[in-house]
Order: structure tokens, then C-alpha cells, then sequence
């Protein structure tokens, strides 16, 4: 099992038609997703490597039964993306759009309110279930179908988290990208509470960095709820404060948010968090091996 | 983005919040002439940098006549000033605010800013004006109020007027203060603000509720849609190289230490300094080249690195997803070839096409030492610059 996505789940891509659609489109296509449909007002009616292009969401739903979509977008227009796609009643958006305008994300936020479809994103490389669906812009091929989850506020680095255990023999169930932004739709506690209910993963890595407290929250969920080991790392050990950090949310305003905090907040809620990003993969396996479940993980 | 208090406060003056009547000079004279302009038997000479904590480095004077005036200015103008938010090294004042002193019976602070656990823009007010609010947080954060403001109607008169009362404004002014922060709000709103900060609000003894300070950061994502904020950006604020790295739409952040870093994705660059910091090196930069690096872009990246002359040494560390690492191999000798390397280069290669990357380098005749792994190439980078 896993979380989120599977192989049953339908996609449509939104800006199918754009370099970025496309291309992570027959990505996608190419590792197994079933992407059903895209969208890309004015282009209605044609086809893209034979997937049915629509003028709206709501039509690429009623029309091919898509139960999530993924968004390409350029940032200016992104928001209004989500909404639509929130507005024709998805289950799962992923939005892999950078830059999009924070308070136009505060009004995606108020405008989700009281509907059912869960955000992912934006600013983030998407959610993979390996073996079986890859939404956004992840390399597949160093993924392994497996046990552990893993959660991240950044992209590159859940490749590197991804790589440490593929290469361990330590498969994942699903990896998910929460974004670097500092309004988005999901996050840690969201994910760590569906990790937890999933039967079939046993362990989690979350990776964190500087800003804001998402991480110290999620430290004090995990220590309330979690039932699986938990391993962390947060990035930004080193960073000056009041300087961004490439992500819109990775910034050390008014002494807060600094990763000294989160990793203490981390271990005191029976996190293990690695030293360095080179030995995330390291970390797990100590800990598995410390509760006798690294055979329970091994591909 | 940045602007000076000057320039914040002619926005805001946009929005009915009041400020003291003040002018902009660049040189003593224009100083001079501003102050005779103004008619105020005393004026306040204000230096304008991008960083808080002027009064307290003595960039803030209060001129009691036109000779005064003169005096501050031509003894500000050209001066290195140290705050806590400058760095040692402190920034240069080439601006000053020339503005009417007013006479000021309290002081008050009131922020907006984008409160990440609720999604919402939140209002922040509190009687302890003028003093850093980090300070007021961790000290007395009863002393703190704040309002959660919905997006469909924005601050409503009934939040403001609450924060006005909760942090004891006299009550004949309430609704100025309230006033005040609706049209605080309705900036930050229209300009895409991601800080917004009066420190200190003011209320004078003529009865007024003034800013006598302005703090305005906009969100860079919203720039495109914002050309008159635009205009306000002060490169002579900035460092050199991020203006460089910006035009090439690169992340560059200057740090202080002696090794280079090419990295791709943000949070694997943060990684990167960390670890380099872990193996006892200290970085020179953050630098994100993005997914979707070109050759080209990765070439200039590599310049930005070498022309600053503190580095010692470069550690490249790529994960390769999408950003294939042929492309970043060629890229790095493409620069190579452009400027040339006199410096120890550490590359760490992993992911998409790593094999022809390795290959690309190993052939192109430079002195790069390869890394297996993230760890052992910092530890490699750090042994070569020491």
C-alpha cells in the first residue's frame, strides 16, 4: 500500500501544453502513471502524444473521471489553477509551480476551505508511490517500491534522503514533497498522520529546514501519535538569519525558525536526526536496527 | 525586496496613513535646502539604509537649527554605519530623510505580516513601541496582540479598533489608530508586502497617529506584477554578486567564508554549507542553480563563484534529476575554458546520466578531484583550502 497515489489514481495534467507539462508528462507516462487527460485553455479538442487535451478542469473531469491533477503552470497564474482544479472537485492537486505570489496562495487557502481536495504544494517536486504512480518532476529510477515513507520541504534533498535508502536496499512506500513555500497546502503533520494509518510503512524520514515551526509542530505531534520510528534532518544548520535561502519559506526571521531549535525540538520528541545530510540514509538503518525492523524493510 | 523608510513612507502616505512631512537629500546642501523647506524649528536627519537599528548606531539626529542640520548631515553622508542587522562591516549611508520633528507623547508598534500556521496575513500591535519586538516576544509576550485577517474582507474596522484599545491607545484616538492600520493593511495588500512595520506608531501632542518609522519587504514572486516597487530597488544596497546571480536567475546568497558552492535545488544547497561547516570549512555562498539549469547558466554560475576573491576552493555537489549531469559537467568546463580555474575544484556527481558527466570531466584535461559522495567530497574541499 501507500499513501496518497497508487496505481489506480487518474491524472490530468494542468498546462499539458507548456515545455514543463510536457515533458514531465511523458515522464510520467513512461513510469507507469495513468495520466488520463490535460488541460490548456484555447487548445481544447486537440491531443498531446494521444492524451486528450480540454479548454477547462471541470470538462477533463467529467470527461475521463480523473480523480487528481498536477500543475505546471506559470507562477502568475498557478493560483488561479488551483482553484479551478479545487473547483471541479479533485481528490489530490500537486502543484509543482515556483513562485507563485504568497498572497494569492492565502486566497487559495481561504477559497479551500470546507472542500474536500487536498493541496499539495505548491513550490514542491510532487508525490511518487513507486512502482505504481509519479506525479511531478522526481527522477523515477532511484526510487524502490518499499516501506519507508518519506516527507520533505525540499526537493533535491528528498533525492538525496530517496538515494541513501535505494542504495541500502531499503525500498519507500510514498515519497512526498510538501513545497518550500511558506503558505502551501499540506504539511508535516498531514502526511506523518496518513504514514502512520498506512499498513504497510514502517518507518518515516522527515526533512525540514530553516523557517517557520512546521517541524517543531510536527516534533510535538510525533511524540503524541506516531507509532513508527521517525528520522529526521533539517537543512539550514548554517544559515545567517534574515537571509532567504532560494525557498520563499526558508528564511531565520526574528530569531525564529532556526534549525538549532528544530533539531532540539526534534530529539526531544524521540526523533533520531542525522548530522549531516550525507547519512540520512545511515541514521535510518541505525535506528531500524536499534528496534530489530531493518529486515522488515529490506527489498 | 527592500526599500528605504523614505520611500515606504510615500507609499504609505498613498493609503491615508500618516507620516511626518519629510524630503529625500543625497548631498548636505539638499539636506539644507530640505530642512528650510519644511519650516520646523526642529528636524529629524535620518540615515537611510537597508537595515534596522539606525537610532541606536547613531544614524538617527535631531537638528535644532539649519547649522545642526548641516552638521549631522555632512557627518552622516559617506558613513559606515554598524547595526545589529549591517554585519560588521556595516553599510554605507549615501541617502538621508530630512523630516519635521513632532512632538511625541508615546510610542507603540504596530506589523503585518504572513502568518505561516494559519495561512493568513496577521495584524501585530503592542504598547511597547520603539523597541525591537523579538525583544517585546521574548521578554513580555502578554504585551503582544494580534488579529487574524480573513482575505475576503480584509481588516475589519472592529479588529483594528480592538488592537487599538488592547494596546492603550488613548481613547480619543482610537479610531485614528484604526484608520491607521486599515490603511497599513490596505498597502500590503495592493503592493504585495511580505513585512510590513511601523516601529514606532506615534501619537503626538497635537493628536495625531503618525509613522514615525516604516518598514516595508515585498514578496519577490509578485515583482512582475508590481513595476513601481520595482523601480525603488537600490542596487548599491545589494551585493554585486547576487545582482549578478539574479540576472541569470540564479540563487546567490554572499556568506563569509573561503569555499564556493554549486549545488542544485535549495535545500540540498543549504545541505551542502551545513556539511561543508560539519567537516570544519566555512562556505562562501549559497548558491542554487535551479532544476532546469542550462549549460549556460551553470557556466555563469561558476563565474559568480570565482570572482569573488575569498573563495579558496569550489565544491560542486549535484543530485541530477531532472538536471542531467552531463549538462552540469559541460557547464563547469565551459567556464572553466572562460575564466581560468586557479583554484582547487571538488565535484560531487550523482543521479541522471552521472556516468557521461564523470566522463566529460575526467577527458577535459582540468585538475578536478572527484568525490564519491556528498561527505567525502566536503571533507576533500575542506582539506584542499586549509
Amino acid at each position: 500500500m501507500s499513501i496518497l497515489i497508487n496505481k489506480d489514481t487518474k491524472v490530468i495534467t494542468q498546462g499539458i501544453t507548456g515545455s514543463a507539462g510536457l515533458f514531465h508528462t511523458r515522464q510520467a507516462v513512461e513510469y507507469g502513471t495513468k495520466v488520463v487527460g490535460g488541460t490548456s485553455p484555447g487548445k481544447g479538442g486537440t491531443q498531446v502524444d494521444g492524451i486528450p487535451v480540454f479548454n477547462t478542469v471541470a470538462e477533463a473531469v467529467e470527461k475521463t473521471g480523473a480523480n487528481a491533477s498536477v500543475i505546471y503552470v506559470p507562477a502568475p497564474f498557478a493560483a488561479d489553477s488551483i482553484m479551478e482544479a479545487v473547483d471541479a472537485g479533485l481528490d489530490l492537486v500537486i502543484c509543482i509551480t515556483e513562485g507563485i505570489p504568497v498572497l494569492d496562495m492565502v486566497k487559495v487557502k481561504r477559497y479551500m476551505e470546507g472542500k474536500k481536495t487536498r493541496l499539495i504544494g505548491p513550490n514542491c517536486p510532487g508525490v511518487i508511490t513507486p512502482g505504481e504512480c509519479k506525479i511531478g518532476i522526481m527522477p523515477g529510477y532511484i526510487h524502490k517500491p518499499g516501506k519507508v515513507g518519506i516527507v520533505s520541504r525540499s526537493g533535491t534533498l528528498t533525492y538525496e534522503a530517496v538515494h541513501q535508502t535505494s542504495t541500502r536496499g531499503i525500498g519507500q512506500s510514498t515519497a512526498v514533497g510538501i513545497g518550500g513555500d511558506p503558505v502551501n497546502g499540506t504539511n508535516f503533520i498531514d502526511v506523518l498522520k496518513l504514514f502512520n494509518e498506512d499498513p504497510d510503512t514502517e518507518a518515516v524520514i522527515m526533512i525540514g529546514e530553516i523557517g517557520g515551526t512546521a517541524e517543531e509542530e510536527a516534533a510535538e505531534w510525533i511524540a503524541a501519535n506516531m507509532k513508527k520510528p521517525v528520522v529526521g534532518f533539517i537543512g539550514g544548520q548554517t544559515a545567517p538569519p534574515g537571509k532567504r535561502m532560494g525557498h520563499a519559506g526558508a528564511i531565520i526571521s526574528g530569531g525564529k525558525g532556526t534549525a538549532a531549535e528544530k533539531i532540539a525540538k526534534l530529539e526531544a520528541c524521540g526523533v533520531r536526526v542525522a548530522k549531516t545530510p550525507a547519512v540520512i540514509g545511515e541514521t535510518l538503518v541505525e535506528v531500524l536496527k536499534e528496534r530489530g525492523m531493518l529486515e522488515k524493510v529490506l527489498v | 525586496m527592500n526599500i528605504h523608510e523614505y520611500q515606504g513612507k510615500e507609499i504609505l502616505k498613498q493609503y491615508g496613513v500618516k507620516v511626518p512631512e519629510g524630503r529625500v537629500a543625497f548631498t548636505v546642501d539638499e539636506a539644507v535646502e530640505a530642512a528650510k523647506e519644511l519650516g520646523t524649528q526642529v528636524v529629524v536627519v535620518k540615515a537611510q539604509i537597508h537595515a534596522g537599528g539606525r537610532g541606536k548606531a547613531g544614524g538617527v539626529k535631531v537638528a535644532k537649527n539649519l547649522d545642526e542640520v548641516r552638521t549631522y548631515a555632512s557627518e552622516l553622508l559617506g558613513k559606515v554605519l554598524v547595526t545589529h542587522q549591517t554585519g560588521p562591516e556595516g553599510k554605507e549611508v549615501k541617502r538621508l530623510l530630512i523630516e519635521q520633528g513632532c512632538d511625541i507623547q508615546k510610542e507603540y508598534y504596530v506589523g503585518l505580516v504572513v502568518d505561516r500556521a494559519t495561512g493568513r496575513v496577521t495584524m501585530m500591535a503592542s504598547e511597547e513601541g520603539g523597541t525591537e519586538i523579538e525583544e517585546v516576544a521574548a521578554r513580555t509576550p502578554e504585551k503582544i496582540f494580534k488579529e487574524v485577517i480573513d482575505p475576503v474582507v480584509g481588516l475589519t474596522p472592529f479588529q483594528a479598533r480592538r488592537l487599538a484599545f488592547a494596546i492603550n491607545i488613548p481613547d480619543k484616538l482610537v479610531n485614528k489608530a484604526a484608520k491607521f492600520m486599515m490603511g497599513l493593511y490596505e498597502a500590503f495588500i495592493d503592493k504585495d508586502c511580505s513585512i510590513a512595520e511601523i516601529n514606532p506608531l506615534v501619537v503626538t501632542g497635537d493628536g495625531e497617529v503618525m509613522a514615525l518609522d516604516a518598514k516595508l519587504n515585498f514578496d519577490s514572486n509578485a515583482l512582475f506584477r508590481h513595476p513601481e516597487i520595482l523601480e525603488l530597488r537600490d542596487l548599491s544596497e545589494e551585493d554585486e554578486k547576487e545582482i549578478e546571480a539574479s540576472k541569470y536567475d540564479l540563487s546567490y546568497i554572499a556568506l563569509d567564508g573561503n569555499i564556493g558552492c554549486m549545488v542544485n535545488g535549495a535545500g540540498l544547497a543549504m545541505a551542502t554549507m551545513d556539511i561543508v561547516k560539519y567537516y570544519g570549512g566555512e562556505p562562501a555562498n549559497f548558491l542554487d542553480v535551479g532544476g532546469g539549469a542550462t549549460e549556460e547558466k551553470v557556466t555563469e554560475a561558476f563565474k559568480i563563484i570565482l570572482s569573488d576573491e575569498k573563495v579558496k576552493g569550489i565544491f560542486v555537489n549535484i543530485f541530477g534529476g531532472i538536471m542531467k549531469c552531463d549538462v552540469i559537467a559541460n557547464g563547469i568546463v565551459g567556464a572553466a575554458k572562460q575564466v581560468k580555474l586557479d583554484r582547487p575544484l571538488v565535484v560531487r556527481l550523482e543521479g541522471t546520466n552521472v556516468e557521461l558527466g564523470k566522463k566529460i570531466l575526467n577527458e577535459s584535461g582540468l585538475n578536478i578531484v572527484a568525490a564519491e559522495s556528498m561527505a567525502d567530497g566536503a571533507e576533500k574541499i575542506v582539506s584542499l583550502v586549509k
